[in-house]
């Protein structure tokens, strides 16, 4: 396995570097394959490892690099460490890398710099690999930037789009505010523990529950609740939750296979496996718990109302993913790592399938994003229409629960609602509520976009892309409402990746759920497993196993009647909420909250303390003020200037005679 | 290396070079400044080659005495190799970018920098605390003629006031000096660093010193020569100001201020944090809102210094190797980030930033290069600066939260001014015809680029070859500032709080077996405090 793990990372790293520096030299064609090959390699190497876990024949290993950094007491090395959380990653990572990787053959055939965009790719899933391979908490700081610095290369890769490049500046910069919480929550950890090794530190936490208090600006709090509060304020930059959320949208602007890799299966959930990495920790510290509970269902129930509401096909399943996203973090916080991992596990599937095929209507649509402008395009690309199927009846979760049988959704985010009820806390029962309130809504988003896109009328030549492309008008289009405009169906390069997806978008709940949800041999000690809590699952009320359910149906009702049956009806709802709707729609003013609360005055400040500040005050009555003093007090100030630097070294001239005078005499 | 005088010989090559350059004409002139500085170079490796990691603390030592007590003598710890290699890294770097820009004098010109490396090798080379002197306040002489003569066009005010603030800070230290000589008896830097002056000597003492190392460095709030001095100097002026130069304040600090004064090192530790918070989040603010380039790298040099003073003055063992490794990184970061500027400076003769954007088209080789010197300033992890910015936050960490919290918020600030900047330079449209006319690359601006980029990297990715050699050292510091250090601020306690219900990573066998009324497990040990 040591070999196999090696290559697994490093070949995309080499691939990326390949594909990267060779550029235009090497054309397109080369620099595509051997980065998608890479990938390919990757992904084929990895299955069998997870497989080796599935079956119990592989155990924990930890494959030494490199030296890093010895400075003291602190001293951490490049490792691989695979157990069976990275095996999970592993094979989510490579899997939806490499059909990103075939997908964008299709996707960006036409741009100029395809070369540059595949080694950016290749660069994410090598840092994203380092990230879940790492075995302490440098490393995975190492991938968490890494990743970070992928995504803003490839959120501003139109780089000459203003919308683009600002995204990608929003991206990094609202992830460093994370980070800040991230390092301090290292510092906090070593200076606690002396030493940065995961294994290390959680084989020491368990013992310091509630027994120590540390002081951190000022205040005395409970150790372990402070150190992982401020790691998982790493883990909410990175994920996009309640308060530092804002960038996700806005990271819509890079190119649709990117948001299905970074910023729907992979990146994003880098929180989530933060906080399952570290769980026998944060298991450690109750209050910490809750805190990730109450982020992690707000989240859930903020992301959802505004995903309700948007019309851009990405922006809707950006916040469905931060709405999910949600739901992982509560399900770690009331303690069930298994299932948060298996949400993630599925999500990755179905979710990159949800943007993969949102990427092939953008295709077909020519480069149309608002669903306004979609309609009836079910019977044009049929085979993009049943995989955005597929994925919708995963993230709805449909399922019956008596025939256990179901798409992916159903194992994983019932599994989620049914723990929360069973940890029953106060919190947890918070996050229970807010939960199945999401899952309506989430249910209603994703049937609203469907039926927005594929059934009723084509209404595409109200859209500007498609009048540039038919050149015509709507006037001159008249009753022919896609102004004779014809979608094309995608070619095969991205239709497999979106078969592939379905199969896993189908299957992966059922196969794996009895591994990932009831086995603690499977997960072998790699999170903190509590047998109680996943027994107590299973007994929760039979109301409480068919809520989501009954509200999945729910929703599908409501979508179905708002958007087909009564399609008047949101215009009105819209005019009667009035205000609300808005608060919604405009994603409740938390980036307009930013911009005046962080991003006027820190210019603004920038500019007082240069011209008042350094220019104003310092220079006048320092530099300035000395050079007026001297002209105004000698008449041969221009002899001072001019003659400044025998003066200099006049003075130190002297100063030496006097020191040897000094140590002689 | 068996007695052989190899730092007299790294003093006398570039001397010897810089006399030569004099006499010659232009072209010349730049072929033995080359020469000098690439055998510099060689010598600095064979120097490092050389130098014994674990052995004694003082190598290459040369000592002859000139007259009562003023000594020519030499020597070097691993701290002063880090330095001295990076100033003969540099200099030909420094050489290669004035090639074609410097056109008036270059005689006189590649005299100047030839000058200025036998005095940067000499400050850090010297023991004798004269010797020191010397070095040190003369190093500045080639600086303000090389701003004074090839600067701007504002370059008499900018050297005036870099002048001004220097000379304040010099004459209270030489002050301090005689009052030290005069008291321990020696002017032997290695003897100095381990007299135990009285402790309201040392107040004065530190005062004195710091006068000087905090304009050098420089520090808020007698930090305003740098920005001038930048945009006025030529870019390899600029390049060594900030590679080398800002570095003589934080060897200062490390090699007198810290073991001599210990006690007034710890006493004065507020003015220092203030202070040093204060340039983090002020100076990055002010970069936030610069027009033009230089200025922008300027600032974050100010910000970034503030880190390295903190590491400095964290008492701690990670806080000095962070604090010696962000003046290493930032030495090539800067440099090259000075380079960048200068790149594009000699095609378009601005550094006005809405003069460009959209570089990532017509330069995309260059647009490679600037990201990855722009990321390394960003602290990005696999590069030099980050494994100097954690190093030194975790170690000020160690002693106070909210010093380590203020200085923190730099890797958020300087993200937002380095990729604001970043974007106006090359990405967007290319909005003016000129700078999209620009062309890619030379041979020499690779050359020049290039290693520095390799450097950049290794140093983030194998830091620890940078590390070994100063370790003993750091350690030996350490130990000497053990007894003054103030007390930290985490107040790490153990209550006798029993653990509540145990939920603990197991495997399945032992899940079956584990009650829930086990023994609250024992409170580590010792290790945590």
């Amino acid at each position: 396995m040591s070999t196999s793990i090696l290559i697994i990372v490093f070949a995309p790293l080499l691939a990326a570097i390949i594909a990267g520096l060779g550029n235009r030299k090497l054309g397109n064609t080369v620099a595509k394959s051997i980065t998608t090959g890479g990938l390919f390699l990757a992904c084929a190497l990895s299955w069998p490892i997870f497989i080796g876990f599935l079956t119990g024949s592989e155990t924990a290993t930890v494959v030494p690099v490199m030296k890093w950094v010895e400075s003291g007491a602190m001293s951490f090395d490049w490792a691989l460490r695979v157990d069976t959380l990275t095996a999970v990653m592993l094979v989510v990572i490579t899997t939806v890398s490499a059909l990103v990787h075939l997908y964008s053959w299709g996707y960006m055939e036409e741009d100029p710099d395809q070369p540059r965009f595949f080694a950016y790719l290749s660069l994410f899933t090598f840092a994203m690999l380092m990230l879940v391979t790492a075995d302490n908490l440098v490393q995975m700081f190492f991938g968490w930037e890494g990743v970070g610095l992928a995504s803003y290369l490839l959120i501003g890769f139109w780089f000459k789009k203003p919308s683009a490049n600002a995204a990608a500046i929003k991206a990094f910069v609202v992830n460093r505010v994370g980070d800040l919480g991230f390092m301090l929550g290292i510092f906090g950890t070593f200076l606690v523990f002396q030493t940065t090794s995961i294994p290390e530190i959680l084989e020491m936490a368990p013992a310091m529950q509630g027994a120590s208090t540390i002081g951190f600006l000022g205040m005395q709090f409970d150790t372990l609740t402070i150190l992982c509060i401020l790691l998982f304020v790493g883990a909410m930059g990175k994920s996009a939750q309640l308060g530092l959320h804002t960038w996700l949208p806005d990271a819509m602007e890079g190119p649709t296979p990117v948001s299905a890799l970074i910023h729907a299966a992979t990146m994003v959930t880098a929180g989530v496996f933060m906080v399952c990495r570290l769980s026998p920790m944060f298991e450690a510290a109750p209050a910490a718990l809750m805190f990730v509970t109450f982020i992690g269902a707000a989240t859930c129930i903020f992301a959802a109302t505004v995903g309700m509401t948007q019309w851009d096909i990405k922006r809707v399943i950006a916040y469905s993913t931060c709405s999910q996203l949600g739901y992982m973090f509560f399900a770690a916080g009331v303690g069930a790592y298994g299932p948060a991992m298996f949400h993630l596990f599925t999500h990755a599937f179905f979710k990159a399938l949800l943007f993969l095929g949102a990427g092939a209507v953008i295709h077909a649509m020519h480069h149309e994003q608002d669903m306004r402008y979609y309609g009836g395009l079910r019977k044009h690309i049929p085979l993009t229409f049943w995989a955005m199927m597929m994925g919708t009846l995963a993230i709805t979760g449909v399922g019956i629960y008596d025939l256990h049988a179901g798409f992916a959704g159903f194992w994983s985010k019932d599994a989620i609602i049914e723990v929360a009820y069973a940890k029953g806390t106060g919190m947890a029962m918070f996050a229970f509520a807010m939960g199945v309130f999401a899952a309506l809504l989430t249910s209603f988003y994703s049937w609203r976009l469907m039926f927005l896109t594929f059934w009723g009328k084509p209404r595409w030549i109200e859209s500007e892309h498609i009048q540039h492309s038919v050149h015509k008008t709507p006037e001159e289009a008249g009753d022919d409402t896609t102004g004779g405009y014809h979608p094309h169906e995608s070619p095969w390069v991205m239709l497999v990746p979106l078969g592939v997806l379905s199969i896993g978008a189908v299957f992966a709940g059922q196969v794996f759920a009895p591994y990932f949800l009831d086995s603690a041999d499977f997960w072998a000690g790699s999170i903190a497993y509590n047998e109680h809590l996943m027994h107590a699952m299973h007994e929760v009320p039979h109301l409480v196993k068919y809520a989501a359910f009954i509200v999945m149906v729910l929703g599908f009702v409501g979508a179905w009647y708002a958007y087909i049956r009564k399609p008047s009806l949101p215009a009105e709802t819209v005019k009667q909420l009035g205000p609300i709707h808005s608060f919604v729609y405009n994603k409740w003013y938390f980036d307009e909250l930013y911009h005046y609360l962080f991003v006027v005055p820190a210019f603004w400040l920038g500019k007082v303390f240069w011209r008042k500040g350094d220019e104003g005050t310092i220079n006048r009555f320092g530099p300035d003020g000395a050079a007026w003093v001297v002209m105004q007090g000698s008449a041969f100030a221009k002899k001072v200037q001019s003659g400044y630097l025998t003066s200099y070294a006049l003075i130190m001239l002297i100063g030496l005679v006097a020191a040897v005078t000094w140590v002689l005499f | 290396m068996g007695g052989f005088p190899i730092l007299s010989l790294m003093l006398a090559v570039p001397l010897v070079g810089a006399i030569a350059c004099l006499f010659l004409d232009a072209k010349p002139a730049r072929h033995v400044a080359l020469a000098a500085t690439l055998i510099n170079l060689g010598l600095g490796i064979v120097l490092w080659m050389n130098f014994e990691i674990g052995g004694d603390q003082w190598q290459f030592q040369e000592y002859h005495e000139l007259f009562a007590g003023f000594a020519y003598a030499l020597g070097i710890d691993g701290i002063a190799l880090m330095l001295i290699m990076l100033s003969v890294f540099l200099m030909p770097i420094c050489i290669g970018a004035s090639w074609d820009a410097i056109q008036k004098r270059v005689g006189e010109y590649m005299a100047a920098f030839l000058f200025m490396e036998v005095l940067m090798i000499g400050v850090f080379a010297a023991q004798d605390l004269f010797l020191f002197y010397i070095f040190f306040e003369a190093g500045l002489i080639p600086m303000y003629l090389i701003i004074g003569i090839w600067g701007g066009d504002n370059r008499i005010y900018a050297s005036y006031k870099f002048f001004l603030y220097t000379l304040l800070g010099s004459v209270l230290m030489l002050i301090a000096m005689f009052w030290m000589v005069n008291q321990a008896g020696t002017t032997y830097i290695p003897d100095l660093m381990m007299t135990d002056f009285a402790a309201e000597a040392q107040t004065w003492l530190w005062l004195a010193f710091f006068a000087s190392f905090a304009v050098k460095m420089p520090m808020w709030p007698v930090h305003t020569w740098l920005p001038d001095a930048h945009v006025q100097a030529p870019t390899a002026g600029s390049v060594i100001l900030a590679g080398v130069l800002l570095k003589l304040g934080g060897y200062g600090f490390i090699r007198f201020s810290l073991p001599m004064f210990p006690d007034a090192s710890a006493q004065f530790v507020w003015l220092i944090w203030g202070f040093s918070m204060v340039a983090v989040v002020v100076t990055s603010l002010i970069a936030l809102v610069q027009h033009d380039m230089k200025k922008l790298i300027a600032y974050s040099s100010v910000a970034h210094m503030g880190i390295v003073t903190v590491g400095l003055f964290a008492f701690n063992v990670q806080g000095l190797e962070g604090a010696m490794m962000i003046m290493l990184g930032h030495g090539l970061v800067s440099g090259a980030l000075f380079l960048c500027v200068g790149v594009i400076y000699d095609r378009l003769h601005t550094r006005e930033i809405d003069r460009y954007g959209g570089l990532s088209i017509n330069m995309p080789a260059y647009a490679t290069l600037f990201l990855l010197f722009t990321m390394a300033s960003v602290g990005l992890p696999g590069t030099s600066n980050f494994v100097g910015e954690f190093l030194a936050l975790a170690g000020i960490y160690q002693i106070n939260s909210w010093v380590a919290f203020v200085c923190t918020t730099g890797i958020i600030l300087g993200a937002a001014y380095m990729l604001y900047l970043y974007r106006r330079v090359c990405f967007g449209e290319q909005k003016n015809a000129d700078a999209a006319a620009m062309p890619d690359l030379s041979m020499r601006e690779y050359l020049l680029l290039g290693p520095i980029a390799a450097a950049v990297l290794w140093m983030g990715v194998y830091p620890e070859s940078f590390l070994a050699p100063m370790r003993e050292d750091i350690a030996w510091l350490d130990q000497r500032l053990a007894e003054a250090e103030p007390e930290s601020d985490a107040h790490l306690t153990m209550t006798d709080a029993p653990a509540q219900e145990e939920v603990r990573t197991m495997t399945g066998d032992e899940m079956m077996e584990a009650s829930l009324d086990g023994p609250p497990p024992a409170p580590p040990e010792g290790e945590a405090q």
